[in-house]
């Protein structure tokens, strides 16, 4: 009995003589299939009338699932057409998310890149009307620099203060309701941030528009992204390292400012800059509150400012094309300083010690 | 992600609980007597004003809140008070006129609508990018895509408005048509002109959002036990079968809130929309049709022009907005909650 068993196998391990391993597609069919949809979609691109590129794409992705289906059922059958129908539709769907997400940056870039000259950085628009040729975002650039920068200034200690409480202090209900609400305060659409400060800041305390406002409206914004991302960081200290510093006579506060904190700082660092970068591109809380100009101001604390978000959307609503040409320039503008914000972050992040 | 905070408030709570009666009561043994006697009434003042500080920083937030409800429903009420109109009901938006008369109606559809588009066609996609890079793409290609992913959900809104304006909606015509003629029989594609809709729009928000839910759920799918994935994979799992059997049931709750997320925020998109619709008011079923506006879009718009009631009424509709996505984010935590109850040894 038992050297039937054993040798069962090893009789049928070779060239698969009782179709075990059923039959299976080569691997170059998905590549021949793909290839085949594309040029059939092509043909009908150059023959019919179907002339949006949209359409033509979703038809190549439609005809390429349905045929692998067709064939993988046809010659595989059963679990393993359904498994290549899942895995069909994975890399359908991977591709179409791709074409549009490219498409974006690709258009930024080459539509942006023209009017990228020194001159747009070191002018403002003042005395530049929409057909004119000129102008620059030299106002928009020190505006958000300006207010990211208050609002980093007011919104990261105080981030920074609660998720201490909530981590090493917060017991009970009153953590759990500021938790609840640090939620709700992360699920704030941006331009209530806006209407807030215009409200309480702008109409009721009659403080009138200013950079300070939208850099209230944006810390609004980032004390949730703040606190929880320093929340994560702070638990994952380990707890010996706070027992520790106890060990040692250390009170917790110190332990806490020396010892807890240092520990998780590049964490909590990669968290407030990628805040930093959310709001950096946000534009409805500036435009309620910033209220935008064309003219250079530098004191964030009285009068109109510009900034980078908003820069785009008033050249982008005007007709003429050399307005639409400084709002590609500017979302250029925008895109690499929050690409680079990111990328800081990520390399703050490697070099975490706690993982 | 979604399954730690569970564990972790835990270790919290333990960690709280030996940190309160240890270091003030009782002294720690390795230090001397005397020293801790003298040292304890300024260690404990010390420590008090320290937990009142962060205490008070806590408590803030929550006055914050308070101050925002409690100004947004001022405004909105002097405004609300002179309104011929019923808020809730009336599609029209003329808060300038004398008499006012404006609602929220067909704001707040437009809002839905094309939030719920977007999710349609956007959470399906970014589960399928999610699970191709963690289970499909090669390794070193996976981690390269995943820092892609996050990169594009950093992309400002007003660029991809900026770029469903100029480069989309012109692109958009052909299928529009095509969805007019083949399926207008389906009051929803039926228009009698199709252009700047609330089908273009739906389509700039699910793109806007793709990034977003697909790098949440990447991340949730990455916490899947290796473990969880071999064993269905030797138990003769296709590689479908194991994503079935062992991904998705540990990645669902995590990927609804990375979708509520996406919602909250498709809801809550401003400027993106504002650029592609053109504002009107009216409650229409025609998806295709170049019209259509959104709460935050309206604010966007109109606010330039307001004058003191037209102010309040954007400030009214603005508090509809954060009701309805504060209503999303607390069904999406209360199915987060309840989802990790049921699978409670996957947390």
């Amino acid at each position: 009995m038992s050297t039937a068993t054993v040798s069962g196998p090893a009789v049928d391990s070779g060239p698969d003589r009782l179709r075990l391993r059923g039959q299976s597609l080569p691997r170059w069919v998905p590549l021949a299939v793909a290839a085949g949809a594309v040029v059939v979609s092509l043909l009908i691109y150059l023959l019919t009338p179907v002339d949006s590129e949209i359409q033509i794409v979703l038809m190549a992705a439609l005809g390429f699932v349905i045929a692998m289906t067709a064939l993988s059922t046809a010659v595989e059958g059963g679990r393993r057409a359904r498994d290549r129908f899942a895995t069909t539709l994975v890399y359908t769907a991977f591709l179409l998310a791709v074409i549009p997400l490219v498409a974006v940056l690709v258009s930024v870039i080459g539509k942006g890149a023209g009017r990228l000259d020194a001159g747009f950085f070191t002018h403002s628009m003042n005395g530049i009307g929409a057909r004119d040729v000129g102008g620059g975002i030299y106002h928009a650039i020190i505006g958000t620099v300006e207010q990211v920068l208050l609002a980093s200034v007011l919104a990261v200690p105080f981030g920074l203060l609660v998720a201490i409480y909530l981590v090493e202090y917060g017991r009970g209900r009153v953590s759990r309701v500021i938790s609840f609400f640090v939620d709700v305060l992360t699920g704030l659409p941006s331009i209530i941030a806006g209407l807030f400060i215009l409200a309480f800041w702008v109409l009721a305390l009659d403080q009138g528009f200013s950079g300070f406002a939208g850099a209230l409206a944006l810390a609004v914004l980032m004390i949730p992204t703040v606190v929880r991302s320093a929340e994560e960081m702070l638990k994952l200290v380990p707890n010996e390292l706070r027992e520790a510093g106890y060990a040692l006579g250390v009170p917790q506060w110190r332990t806490i400012l020396r010892v807890v904190v240092p520990t998780a700082l590049p964490g909590i660092v990669t968290g407030v800059m990628l805040a930093v970068a959310r709001v950096a591109g946000e534009t409805a809380p500036v435009l309620l509150t910033v209220f935008g100009t064309n003219l250079i101001n530098s004191n964030p604390f009285s009068g109109e400012q510009s900034s980078l978000p908003l820069y785009i959307y008033s050249q982008a609503g005007q007709p003429q094309q050399s307005a639409v040409d400084r709002a590609w320039a500017a979302a250029l503008v925008l895109i690499i300083i929050i690409m680079v914000l990111n990328l800081a972050a990520r390399l703050f992040a490697g070099r975490s010690r706690l993982k | 992600m979604t399954t730690e905070p569970d564990s972790s408030a835990d270790a919290a709570e333990q960690r709280g609980a030996a940190t309160a009666t240890a270091p003030p009561e009782d002294p720690p043994p390795a230090g001397g007597p005397a020293v801790v006697s003298a040292g304890k009434a300024r260690v404990g003042t010390a420590d008090l004003i320290f937990k009142n500080l962060t205490r008070t920083a806590g408590l803030g937030l929550l006055a914050l809140i308070a101050v925002i409800a409690i100004f947004l429903v001022l405004r909105a009420t002097h405004a609300l008070s002179a309104n011929t109109g019923n808020f809730l009901t009336t599609e029209e938006w003329f808060p300038n006129a004398s008499p006012p008369k404006f609602g929220v109606a067909a704001t707040l559809y437009g809002t839905v609508v094309s939030a719920a588009v977007a999710m349609i066609i956007a959470v399906p996609v970014a589960v399928g990018i999610a699970l191709f890079i963690t289970v499909y793409a090669p390794r070193q290609l996976s981690s390269f895509l995943g820092y892609i992913v996050d990169l594009l959900a950093a992309v400002p809104s007003v660029v991809y408005g900026l770029w469903g304006l100029l480069v989309l909606a012109p692109h958009m015509k052909g299928i529009q048509l095509w969805l007019n003629d083949y399926f207008g029989w389906i009051p929803l594609f039926d228009a009698g002109s199709v252009g700047r809709s609330l089908f273009v729009a739906s389509v700039v928000l699910a793109i806007m959002i793709l990034p977003i839910v697909a790098a949440l759920s990447r991340e949730v799918f990455l916490q899947v036990p290796i473990a969880h994935r071999e064993a269905a994979l030797a138990l003769g799992a296709t590689r479908w079968e194991m994503i079935r059997i062992a991904v998705l049931p540990y990645g669902k709750p995590g990927v609804i809130s990375a979708s509520m997320l996406g919602l909250g925020r498709a809801m809550g998109e401003t400027i993106a929309v504002a650029l592609v619709l053109p504002a009107s008011f009216n409650i229409s079923a025609h998806l295709l049709s170049p019209a259509g506006n959104t709460i935050a879009a309206n604010v966007a718009n109109g606010w330039g022009e307001a004058n003191g009631i037209g102010r309040g009424a954007l400030i009214a509709s603005g508090l509809v907005l954060f009701i309805v996505t504060m209503i999303v984010n607390i069904i999406a935590r209360a199915i987060v909650a309840r989802r990790r109850e049921f699978s409670g040894s996957a947390a």
